[in-house]
C-alpha cells in the first residue's frame, strides 16, 4: 500500500513540478504582491503590508474607464455574439445547398490572425489622410455625416470595439452550436411535427432546451473570454490604450507592470485579483442560474 | 376509420446520378377496414416504415392516393391527418415530464380546438390511466424503464384522439419479456379505443400475434394481405413462406413426375397438378410425422426435448440447408444413438414453389 503512494508520487511528480513551478507559485506570488504596499521593482523591497494597493486601484481613473470599457463590452457583446451564432447556426442546419460553403465562411475569423483582423478592421474603419474607411464611404453614400470610428467619439470607438469583438468570437460559438444542433434526435421534431407544432413553438420548446447544455457552456466561457480583452483592443486601436480611452482591466494590468507608466507590480496584483474576483463571482451565478434552466439527462 | 391507400408508390432519387432511383414503395394498393390493427411486416428495407411516413404524411407519395374515410389526406400535412405516430425510439421529449409530454399535442391545438388548462389535464390524466402511467406523470423519460416509456409514447399518440395510429417497430427496443407483455398491452389498448392500427415490425412472430391482418412487404412490393393464421396456412410465394414462422420452413429440392412429387428418390405424395420438372419444396417443421414407414428418410444430427415437444436436427442430401429442424410431440421421439429417421409429411404443412418465379404451385394429394 505504502509502496504504490510513492509510486503515484513519482508518476504525478512531472505534472506537479510544473504546476507548482508556473501556476501554484505565481498564483501565490501576485496574492502576495498584491498586499505588499509601496513595493519599488529596483530594490525588491517594501514598507508595509495593507490593502492601500486595493484601495489605489480602486480609486484610479484609469481602472474606473477600464472597469466602464470592459463590463460595456461583456454585457454587449455576450448576448448578442451568442444570439447572432445561435440564429445563423439554426439558419445552416436548415440549408442544404452550399452549407460547406458558409460554414467555412462562418469560421475563416476563427483561424485568422487577430492582428490581420485588426487590420482588416482599419480598413473599414479608419480615418487616413487619404481615405476615410469603407464604412464612413457608405454612411456618406446615404447621406451621412463621416464618423472617425478609431480616435473619434467614445460610442463610435466602441461600437467598433463591440462589432469586432462580436465577430471575433462568433466562429466557435457557430461551430459548437450547429453541432449540438444536429446531434438533436431528428425523430423529435418529426414527433412534433405530426402534432402540429409550430417553428417557433420547436424552437422554444424542444431544441433550446436540448441544447441548453451547450448555450451555457458558451455564455460561461463568453464571459469569461470578454472579462479578459486585451489583445483586440491593441489591435484596433493600439498600444496606448489608456490614452485612447479604451483601455480594459487586463489591459490596465498590463500597462501597470510593463506600460510607460508602468513598474509597479503590486498595483497590477492587485487589479488582477479584483478582474478574478468579478470574473470568480459572475461565473458562479451563471452557475446557479444554468442548474434552473438548463436541461441535463 | 378505414384507411384506404391507392395504387401508392414512393420513388427516392438516387444521390449519385448513375444510380438507379430507389422504389420504396411499388405500387400498394390495400384498404385498412376500420378499427383493425394491421401489421406491415418484412426484412429491413422493405419499404414498411416509408409506407407508414406515407400514411403519416410525414413523406409525400411520389404517386397514389392516401384515403382517410371518406377523405382524401394525401395533399394534407401531417398535423391535418389527424394521425398519432409512435416511434421506435419512442422520441419522447427528455426534458419535459410525462405529463407535459403527453400534453403537448394538446398544447398545439389553436383556434376552436383550444382546451382549458384543465380539459388538458383531465386528457392528459385519460390518456395515461388508459395505458396505465397515471403514477407517472411527474417522472422523466429517463427515470423510466422502456416499457414505461413506450405506454407514455403511446399515450401521447392517443391524446388527440387521433384517426389512425401509427406505431414504428413498436416493440424493437424492449427486452424479451417486455416485449411479450407489451403487445398483448397494445393488443388491449387498441381494442379498448377502437382506433385503426397500423403498426410495422420485422418480428414474424409479433405480427402474427397481434395483427387482425399482416401484410408482407419485400423489396417495395406487396407480397400477401391476409390474417396471420391464413397466411401462414396459405404463403403466396416461397418469400412468405420463408418469412414467416419459427422455427422456419424447410426447403428441399423436388421434381414432379408421372403424378408423383418426388425429393430426391423418395416419393412424397400422389398428386394432381398441373406443373412437371424441378420444383421448390416447403415444409413446416410441425408437419413431419415420424413412422419407420415413413416416405422421406433422413439423417440425425441432433436431437433437443423441449419437455412438450422435441425437435431433430435433421439432414437430407436435397435439403437446401446443411440442418433443417423438426419438430414433433416429444413422446415421439426416435432413439437417443437413432442415426436415420423416416417421415410421413402432412399434406396441408407442404407447399411446392415455381423455381423460377418462386410462386407457389397449387396440388391435390390422390388417395390411394
Amino acid at each position: 500500500m505504502k509502496n504504490n503512494n510513492i509510486k503515484a508520487w513519482i508518476y504525478l511528480a512531472p505534472a506537479i513540478i510544473f504546476l507548482a513551478v508556473f501556476m501554484i507559485y505565481p498564483l501565490v506570488d501576485v496574492l502576495v504582491y498584491s498586499f505588499e504596499e509601496g513595493y519599488n521593482f529596483a530594490s525588491q523591497s517594501y514598507k508595509g503590508v495593507g490593502l492601500y494597493n486595493y484601495s489605489y486601484v480602486l480609486h484610479d481613473p484609469y481602472f474606473a474607464q477600464a472597469l466602464k470599457n470592459t463590463f460595456i463590452l461583456v454585457i454587449i457583446t455576450v448576448p448578442v455574439s451568442t444570439g447572432l451564432a445561435l440564429l445563423l447556426s439554426l439558419w445552416l442546419s436548415s440549408i442544404k445547398a452550399l452549407r460547406n460553403l458558409y460554414q467555412t465562411i462562418f469560421f475563416l475569423p476563427y483561424v485568422t490572425n487577430t492582428l490581420a483582423v485588426g487590420l482588416v478592421f482599419m480598413i473599414l474603419f479608419k480615418k487616413t489622410p487619404y481615405s476615410d474607411g469603407m464604412i464612413n464611404m457608405l454612411i456618406k453614400l446615404f447621406g451621412g455625416n463621416s464618423v472617425d470610428f478609431i480616435d473619434g467619439p467614445y460610442w463610435a470607438k466602441m461600437l467598433v470595439m463591440c462589432i469586432y469583438t462580436i465577430w471575433i468570437v462568433m466562429p466557435f460559438k457557430i461551430l459548437i452550436l450547429t453541432s449540438s444542433l444536429a446531434s438533436v434526435n431528428p425523430d423529435y421534431y418529426k414527433a412534433a411535427k405530426v402534432d402540429g407544432t409550430s417553428p417557433v413553438r420547436i424552437f422554444t420548446r424542444i431544441t433550446l432546451p436540448l441544447i441548453s447544455p451547450m448555450v451555457f457552456y458558451l455564455i460561461i466561457t463568453g464571459f469569461i473570454g470578454a472579462f479578459k480583452a486585451y489583445s483586440d483592443e491593441v489591435a484596433l486601436f493600439g498600444t496606448n490604450l489608456n490614452a485612447a480611452g479604451m483601455n480594459t482591466i487586463v489591459g490596465y494590468v498590463y500597462d501597470m507592470l510593463y506600460g510607460n507608466s508602468g513598474g509597479y507590480p503590486s498595483y497590477a496584483s492587485s487589479a488582477a485579483l479584483i478582474l478574478f474576483a468579478i470574473v470568480f463571482t459572475i461565473t458562479c451565478i451563471n452557475l446557479l442560474l444554468s442548474k434552473k434552466l438548463v436541461f441535463n439527462n | 376509420m378505414k384507411v384506404v391507400l391507392k395504387e401508392l408508390t414512393k420513388v427516392f432519387a438516387s444521390r449519385n446520378k448513375n444510380d438507379d432511383d430507389i422504389v420504396a414503395v411499388d405500387n400498394f394498393d390495400f384498404e385498412i377496414p376500420d378499427g383493425k390493427l394491421v401489421g406491415l411486416l418484412g426484412p429491413s428495407g422493405c419499404g414498411k416504415s416509408t409506407t407508414l411516413n406515407l400514411i403519416s404524411g410525414l413523406e409525400k407519395p411520389t404517386q397514389g392516393k392516401i384515403i382517410f374515410g371518406e377523405d382524401d389526406v394525401t395533399e394534407l400535412p401531417p398535423e391535418l391527418r389527424g394521425v398519432g405516430l409512435v416511434f421506435q425510439n419512442y422520441a419522447l421529449y427528455p426534458h419535459l415530464t410525462v405529463e407535459k409530454n403527453i400534453m403537448f399535442p394538446l398544447q398545439n391545438l389553436k383556434g376552436e380546438q383550444k382546451l382549458t388548462k384543465e380539459q388538458m389535464k383531465a386528457k392528459v390524466l385519460e390518456a395515461a390511466k388508459l395505458v396505465q402511467i397515471d403514477s407517472l406523470l411527474d417522472r422523466k423519460p429517463g427515470q423510466m424503464s422502456g416499457g414505461q416509456q413506450q405506454r407514455v409514447a403511446i399515450a401521447r399518440a392517443l391524446v388527440k384522439t387521433p384517426r389512425v395510429l401509427l406505431l414504428d417497430e413498436p416493440l424493437s427496443n424492449l427486452d424479451a419479456r417486455l416485449r411479450l407483455q407489451t403487445r398483448e398491452e397494445i393488443k388491449r389498448i387498441q381494442q379498448e379505443t377502437g382506433v385503426t392500427t397500423v403498426f410495422v415490425t420485422h418480428d414474424q412472430e409479433e405480427a402474427m400475434s397481434i395483427s387482425d391482418l399482416i401484410v408482407v412487404m419485400k423489396d417495395g412490393v406487396v407480397q400477401q394481405i391476409d390474417e396471420p393464421q391464413k397466411v401462414y396456412d396459405n404463403p403466396k410465394n416461397l418469400f412468405v413462406a420463408k418469412f414467416l414462422g419459427t422455427p422456419p420452413i424447410n426447403i428441399f429440392e423436388g421434381y414432379i413426375e408421372n403424378g408423383k412429387l418426388f425429393i430426391g428418390s423418395d416419393t412424397i405424395f400422389d398428386i394432381s397438378c398441373a406443373h412437371k420438372g424441378s420444383v421448390i419444396v416447403g415444409i413446416r417443421p410441425e408437419g413431419f410425422i415420424v413412422d419407420p414407414e415413413g416416405c422421406l428418410q433422413c439423417g440425425i444430427k441432433n436431437q433437443e426435448t423441449m419437455g412438450r415437444d422435441s425437435s431433430i436436427i435433421a439432414t437430407h442430401q436435397f435439403n437446401l440447408a446443411d440442418t433443417f429442424r423438426v419438430i414433433i410431440p416429444a413422446e415421439k421421439r426416435p432413439e437417443a444413438d437413432a442415426e436415420t429417421v423416416n417421415f410421413y409429411l402432412k399434406e396441408n404443412k407442404v407447399f411446392i414453389f415455381d423455381k423460377e418465379t418462386e410462386e407457389r404451385i397449387p396440388f391435390f394429394v390422390k388417395r390411394a
